[in-house]
């Protein structure tokens, strides 16, 4: 269609949303570009749902705009803004065969029977459906549901696609599966995708950008790669799997990290943002990168208290002299009540401003 | 263990547990019926089937039905035409406690109260005809009651609520996610509801309207006291009445009770077999 | 869905509030015309009476006996709710747990009563009971109100069975419980609320069953509902007021237990489980 074509970028200009007194969204401004798959990344209630909400038009907001180019679409209904939604539990029509659900969309839009017919078909195909176009929803397996939803949504080729957890009512196989599959279809057909998810594997493996909010604000966007690796904050290090946390103050900083006295040991890492001589901070890591070494100046001392085999080694726990649970790997078997020292992989390890500091 | 055998036999103790309530309703429900369907075949004088001969020989008998039909079928019609855009609005109001407890008074009270109030009520000297000639809507005092519209209206008032609380229990079994879905793919508010609401509601509909139907059509007391029971309200109830507790021939009575139950069977399985209808082809999902 | 943005569908709204409005209006109308006409001293031709007084329900109460009716109302009214709920709570058990031959014939033979209009098979049914001699006493009228009210507990509690996990009484069973405690200990708790709300609705229904009782019942077995009727019917016999203080007593009785349900059900409820097991 013409429309999914003419265009260029999408502006939420600080959108916000409240519930009676509670803020469920406040001031969400985004710039997303043709063509790029958007992951909205967040714990449960952070907004990420409020935000599709709004811009599918089932919601309205309660300050800001939307634009699609210079075009307002936040006054629009949701029947006039043309995008295609899949939604969490599917929400197909329990009355309409498999085609019929999937050309819902196209009737709508007055197309001809004929090209119905032939769009569809080329829809079903798409999602590998073939042979169940005459079957009702209920007659369907989870997945296989799932792929209609998609179907219906992309059929009409609309110029935006927004999905709202799509795969969290499949078992962990049909997931990884689906998420394949929904890779593929935006691959193939290059539409503008928005998806919602609390799943960070989910939006890592997906999305070209991610949005990741909380507590109705977005926190950072960027790439897979530098939400990965940069976190932009302590909570986002968190929620991106930064799972031990050492806090000391700081004794030297340079153009490549700083370094951090946490007890006797002197601690390097790549700092955020610039941090003063003498400033509280907190270093973070993941389990991946802390792991047994020889004693020295730059090792945590702490004592194991569990361990778990993972195959390919341990994940360990233990206890640092501040009391501070570590999670670190070791390639060997650990005793509980053993007395270890745990080296930071210097350059994955990340300083922030300590908390109220 | 013991449970899990016993569910696996055919009969058990337990199941004993429902004989009273089934003997009960054999005793008191089949068993008279089969007597009072065998007593409409044995009548006082002729044969068998004299009873059925003189009901649809006798206008003042036959004619009983078509005017109980025209009553109860467009109340139960006008009901279900108004329920169903009234449920959609109400299913989004947060607190429907209070409307529903207001409107399931009159049901809970019964059409003898109901007609009562009204007989005051629509009354030459009742409020409903002040006030319309307040309005200015009427000159002289609309007369309503001892004829057809206080019945119909008794009927309205109280069958509305009934057919709208079960409604608005379909209504509300509908995925709002379906509506918005719909939404999402384009279509407006009117074609969300033909195309996605109705089919889905339809089922739930055709129970809503026998059941209202039946209702309406064995109305009888407020034809009696509201209505002109003696010509424009003599439905087949009052027929029925009078057989047996004024000429106290219980076999015509039984007969003419037999036939009222035969007409509305007619009326539901018609309605029920639309409804199945529209299921065989495109409806029938399992959402709802 | 968001509604009520352009002004069609402000309109279109609007209407259905006004026809809620008005219907809501006319129906607390017509009870307050009931109300208001019982405590009037002469009411022609004016909005509202000439005066105020009570002296209708004194004459009403001795008039139409009511504490005859109201003693026979009660005591029909409470062997209804007693025989159907010590009928209906086993039947709904065993049919909520059990599988047996027949079973959709039983159900058929519980739905039935339900939907029939009462007096379709109420004539048949007074006839029988004519015949055997129990019409116009209170045995007779218990008898009929047991046809809608037996199912009616049955169907009710049916879901209330169903969502109490029968591994809770495996559990209990295993844990050494006899039948007898089962019951008392297990069952009985948790089908408390609903074997409550059952025959609170019981009683309503039956306390405002007009056409089985008007059948089956003679001078002494009347309960209220059928004395109006009969007040209505020869009304010009005693005045208006007093038949509208006995409607008005009539109210009372059945909403003071209809409030009392409203406390444990939703009255979507009260129509709407018809409907779960018709369809």
């Amino acid at each position: 269609m013409a429309r999914a074509a003419s265009f260029g970028e999408l502006r939420f200009d600080r959108i916000s949303r409240s519930f009676g007194t509670v803020d469920a969204l406040r001031d969400v401004t985004l710039t997303i570009r043709k063509g790029e798959f958007i992951a909205l990344l967040g714990p449960s209630g952070c907004g990420k749902s409020t935000t599709l909400n709004i811009l599918a038009g089932l919601l309205p907001a309660t300050g800001g705009g939307i634009w699609l180019d210079e075009r307002r679409i936040d006054t629009l209904r949701p029947e006039e803004r043309g995008f295609g939604m899949v939604f969490q539990n599917y929400a197909l029509f329990p009355h309409m065969n498999v085609r019929r659900n999937i050309g819902f969309g196209l009737a709508m839009r007055h197309v001809s029977r004929a090209e119905i017919a032939r769009r569809t078909q080329e829809a079903i195909a798409l999602v590998r459906l073939e042979g169940h176009a005459d079957k009702l929803p209920g007659q369907l397996s989870g997945g296989q549901q799932q792929r209609v939803a998609i179907a219906r949504a992309i059929v009409i080729e609309p110029p935006l696609v927004l999905m709202d957890e799509p795969l969290s009512n499949l078992d962990a196989k049909l997931r990884l599966e689906m998420r394949a599959e929904i890779r593929r279809i935006h691959m193939s057909l290059g539409a503008t995708t928005i998806y919602v998810t609390h799943d960070q594997e989910e939006a890592l493996s997906l999305a070209d950008r991610i949005v990741v909010m909380q507590a109705g604000d977005v926190r950072q966007v960027g790439t897979p790669d530098d939400l990965y690796a940069r976190p932009a904050s302590l909570d986002v290090a968190e929620f991106m799997g930064f799972r031990n946390r050492l806090s000391g103050e700081i004794v030297e900083s340079d153009g490549a990290g700083a370094s951090v006295r946490v007890g006797a040991a002197l601690l390097r890492g790549v700092a955020a943002s610039p941090l003063a001589k003498g400033a509280r901070a907190t270093l973070v890591m993941r389990t991946a990168d802390l792991a047994p070494a020889p004693p020295d100046a730059s090792t945590v001392p702490a004592i194991v208290t569990a361990g778990e085999f993972r195959g390919d080694g341990f994940v360990c726990s233990g206890a640092s002299e501040s009391g501070a649970e570590l999670w670190f790997t070791s390639p060997t078997r650990l005793a509980i009540g053993e007395a270890v020292h745990l080296r930071i992989d210097p350059a994955r390890a990340r300083l922030y401003p300590a908390d109220g500091a | 263990m013991a449970i899990a055998s016993s569910t696996r036999a055919p009969f058990d103790r337990v199941t004993l547990l429902a004989a009273p309530a089934v003997l009960i309703l054999c005793a008191l429900f089949l068993y008279p019926f089969v007597y009072g369907l065998w007593l409409s075949f044995a009548p006082a004088a002729g044969g068998a089937l004299a009873n059925y001969h003189k009901f649809f020989a006798d206008p003042f008998l036959y004619g009983t039905i078509a005017t109980t039909l025209w009553l109860a079928l467009p109340v139960t019609i006008l009901n279900l035409v108004l329920a169903v855009p009234v449920a959609m609005r109400v299913r989004l109001m947060h607190s429907q406690r209070l409307l529903t407890t207001i409107l399931v008074l009159p049901i809970t009270l019964g059409v003898v109260l109901i007609a009562q109030g009204l007989l005051t009520y629509l009354g030459p000297q009742g409020w409903f005809n002040r006030a319309l000639m307040t309005l200015g809507l009427v000159s002289h005092p609309v007369r309503l009651v001892h004829d057809y519209w206080g019945v119909f209206l008794s009927l309205f008032i109280t069958g509305f609520p009934f057919t709208f609380l079960l409604t608005l229990s379909h209504v509300s079994g509908i995925d709002p996610a379906l509506e918005q879905a719909a939404a999402t793919l384009g279509a407006n508010a009117r074609q969300r509801f033909f195309r996605v609401i109705l089919p889905l509601l339809a089922p739930g509909l055709a129970i809503a309207f026998c059941l209202s139907f039946v209702q309406a059509f064995s109305v009888f007391p407020s034809a009696i006291l509201l209505g002109a029971p003696a010509g424009p309200t003599r439905v087949i109830s009052i027929a029925a009445y009078q057989a047996a507790f004024e000429d106290f021939d219980y076999s015509m009575a039984s007969a003419i009770a037999m036939i009222m139950g035969g007409v509305q069977l007619a009326i539901i399985a018609a309605v029920l077999g639309l409804r199945g209808l529209a299921y065989r082809g495109p409806a029938g999902g399992g959402k709802g | 869905m968001r509604q009520g943005r352009t002004l069609s569908s402000r309109l279109w709204a609007a209407a259905i509030w006004l026809l809620v409005g008005v219907f809501v209006l006319n129906l607390l109308a017509v009870i307050a015309t009931v109300i208001v006409s019982s405590l009037a001293t002469r009411w022609l031709g004016t909005w509202l009476p000439a005066g105020w007084t009570a002296q209708w329900y004194a004459s009403a109460w001795s008039e139409f006996q009511l504490a005859d009716v109201l003693t026979t109302t009660f005591e029909v009214a409470f062997l209804v709710v007693l025989i159907s709920g010590l009928v209906g709570a086993p039947a709904a058990y065993a049919l909520a747990r059990r599988e047996f031959p027949g079973k959709r014939l039983v159900m058929l033979l519980l739905l039935t009563p339900l939907l029939a209009p009462p007096i379709t098979y109420g004539i048949p049914l007074a006839t029988v009971l004519y015949s055997a001699g129990f019409a116009g006493k209170l045995s007779g009228v218990v008898m009929a109100n047991l046809v809608p009210s037996v199912p009616f507990v049955v169907l009710v509690l049916i879901p209330f069975v169903e969502q109490i996990d029968p591994k809770i009484e495996q559990a209990a069973r295993v844990f050494g419980a006899g039948t007898s405690r089962l019951f008392w200990h297990i069952l009985t708790p948790l089908l408390a609320p609903g074997v409550l709300a059952a025959l609170l609705l019981v009683l309503v229904r039956t306390l405002a069953m007009f056409e089985l009782t008007f059948l089956t019942s003679g001078p002494d077995s009347q309960t209220l509902v059928v004395a109006l009727y009969y007040a209505v019917f020869a009304a010009g016999v005693r005045p208006e007021q007093s038949i509208n203080a006995m409607a008005v007593i009539f109210m009372l009785t059945s909403m003071v237990w209809l409030f009392i349900a409203l406390r444990f059900v939703n009255p979507t409820q009260i129509v709407a489980r018809a409907r779960k097991t018709a369809a």
